[in-house]
Formats: structure tokens, C-alpha cells, sequence
């Protein structure tokens, strides 16, 4: 692609082309991802240990969960996952301005989950069922989540897992959303291009990620016993 | 390795199936498999979770390299899994030394 003598000005020294550099991205991200499966699957581990021990707490638990808000919010998630693809596109064809607008959207988008998510965990709060910090008296949970007292005590787990889940979760958005909103100003500038566009896709793999994590504890505490 | 630019007709097909699919989620919760609800929300997840990998990510398009990380970091996810669970699911099968037994950790849902 560039001659000898002139780079391209996103070309490290220390790799030969833009495709070697892209390479070695791709691949240290994707070493990076598989590392969150590992992260986010020690959360699932126990998860689903504890969801055995005690299903019927986490079924009551569960219930307690607005399932509407949460479908809500997986079709927010997609959204944005859509918007981040378009932004990747756009900025592979060299559309500095539509990629601004796709990641810009994409940040609204992100914006729109997590003030859903402050809804939620509001609501967890005044009911008392925030474990360690705001977790209300055993008579009061029992009846909140229509489970005897000593069943109730187990209830802390679930919630414990929810939160500790959710918001692993959403701390990856929370440290997604400068990221794009740094990529949409370098877009704006044209920066990115057919030969450049590496931060816009890599941050497009951390992205969808974070949305396929959604996926799974979408079902997984939102819906338990639902029939 | 080439940059692929995928088609945006192909995102627009894999967004609305997403959406299909976060629909057939919340019907089919409200179903009773009997001991399967979990494993087919399960299986709804995976697929939606395959059609983010494969096209979102582009590992359809992607190197041979990357589709090995990606193999190796579902295989390891499911070492970790498998490994502890079966752990669990077994207890009791056999009795301890002093003639007691575990609790089996694991019973089937619903019952």
C-alpha cells in the first residue's frame, strides 16, 4: 500500500504494513476477549451453582426484576450493536462524517441502557434488596419476594450475583462509551480510511461483546420461571 | 489480509434477527419445557451470540488465527464449566470414607 519512504501516518515503526499492524490488533484483542469470557464465566460459574442449591429463592428473586425493562434494554443493546457495525463500515469506507454519526448514536444508545439500569437498581434500593449496603429486614424481604424468612436470608445471593453481574457489565460500557466518543471525534477529523480504521473495529469487538454478555444474563436473571 | 467490507444488507439481516430472537426469548420463557426452560433459553442465547461473533465481529471474514481464539476461548469457558459442575452433579454418587454422603448439590428445576 504506501511506497517506501512515505508512511501512512498510522503505521507504527515497528511493523512492516498497515495490514501486519492490523493483524497483531486483531489478534491481541480477540487474546483480550477471550480473557473476559474467562472473567465474566467465573460469574456464570457460580451462577449457576447457587441458582441449583436454591432455585426456588432465585425464581422468587427473579421475579422481582422488571422482565419488560430488561427485554427493553437487550433491544437497546442491539441497537447500539447495529450502530457500532455501521460505524465500523463507515469508517472502512472513508465516510469520517456518517461513522461521527453512527458513533454518536451508538453513545445514545449506551446512555439510554445505563439510565434504564439507574431505573432498576433505584428500585432495588427502596425495596431493601442492595446486599451489604441496603438490604432490608428478614420480615420485610421475606414478604417483598413472597418467600419465607429463612428462604429470604438465601435471597442476598441472587442479588449479590445481580448486581456483581450487571454491573461488571456495565462498567465495561461506562469505559466503552469515552472510547467512542473519542473515536467520533478522530472520525469527524477523517482520520480513518480503507487503509486505517483498526481503533473503530477493535473497539467494535469490545462492543459487541459487551452486548453478547447482555444476551446471556438477559434470560438468565430476568426470566427464571417465568412460565 | 484484506479489509472486508461486509454488505449492510447482512447487518440489517443479522439486527433483525436479534430482535426476532429476543422475542422468541421472552415466549419461550413463558413456556414450561419441564427440564429443558433453561437449556432453551440457552440455546436461543447461543444462536444470538453466534450471529454477533460471526458477522458483527467478523469472524466469518476473519483469519484463521482468530477463529482459533475463539474456539479456544469457548473450550476453556466450557473446561471451567463442565469441570466444576460435574463436581457438584456428582456428589453423593459415592459415599465418603466414614460410610457418610454428601448432599447431591444439584436437583433438576421445576421439581
Amino acid at each position: 500500500m504506501s511506497s517506501a519512504g512515505e508512511h501512512h501516518p498510522a503505521l507504527a515503526h515497528h511493523f512492516e504494513s498497515l495490514d501486519n499492524q492490523k493483524e497483531a490488533a486483531t489478534l491481541g484483542m480477540w487474546a483480550f476477549l477471550a480473557q473476559e469470557v474467562l472473567f465474566f464465566g467465573g460469574l456464570f460459574l457460580v451462577y449457576a451453582l447457587y441458582r441449583n442449591i436454591y432455585y426456588p429463592v432465585f425464581e422468587a428473586s427473579s421475579h422481582h426484576l422488571n422482565w419488560k425493562l430488561g427485554a427493553f434494554n437487550t433491544a437497546v443493546l442491539i441497537c447500539s450493536s447495529l450502530t457500532m457495525a455501521m460505524a465500523v463500515h463507515a469508517a472502512a469506507l472513508g465516510h469520517g462524517r456518517q461513522a461521527m454519526g453512527w458513533l454518536i448514536a451508538t453513545i445514545v444508545l449506551g446512555a439510554a441502557f445505563l439510565g434504564v439500569k439507574v431505573v432498576e437498581y433505584h428500585d432495588k434500593w427502596t425495596h431493601g434488596l442492595v446486599p451489604g449496603l441496603h438490604w432490608g429486614p428478614p420480615e420485610t424481604v421475606a414478604e417483598e419476594l413472597h418467600l419465607s424468612v429463612a428462604d429470604a436470608l438465601h435471597a442476598q445471593l441472587y442479588f449479590s450475583l445481580y448486581f456483581a453481574m450487571t454491573g461488571l457489565h456495565a462498567l465495561h460500557m461506562i469505559i466503552g462509551m469515552p472510547i467512542l466518543g473519542w473515536l467520533a471525534w478522530h472520525a469527524s477529523r477523517g482520520r480513518f480510511g480503507p487503509e486505517y480504521h483498526t481503533p473503530v473495529e477493535m473497539t467494535g469487538l469490545y462492543w459487541h461483546f459487551v452486548d453478547i454478555i447482555w444476551i446471556f444474563l438477559f434470560p438468565l436473571l430476568y426470566l427464571i420461571g417465568h412460565h | 489480509m484484506a479489509s472486508h467490507v461486509v454488505p449492510v444488507r447482512v447487518y440489517i439481516g443479522v439486527f433483525v434477527a436479534l430482535l426476532a430472537l429476543t422475542f422468541i426469548t421472552v415466549w419461550a420463557a413463558g413456556q414450561d419445557f419441564g427440564a429443558f426452560n433453561t437449556v432453551v433459553a440457552l440455546a436461543i442465547a447461543v444462536t444470538k451470540a453466534t450471529l454477533v461473533v460471526l458477522f458483527f465481529m467478523h469472524v466469518k471474514y476473519g483469519s484463521s488465527l482468530t477463529k482459533l481464539i475463539v474456539v479456544g476461548a469457548v473450550a476453556w469457558l466450557a473446561l471451567m464449566l463442565i469441570g466444576t459442575t460435574s463436581d457438584y452433579w456428582s456428589r453423593g454418587w459415592v459415599a465418603r470414607p466414614d460410610g457418610g454422603r454428601e448432599q447431591s448439590g444439584f436437583h433438576i428445576e421445576g421439581q
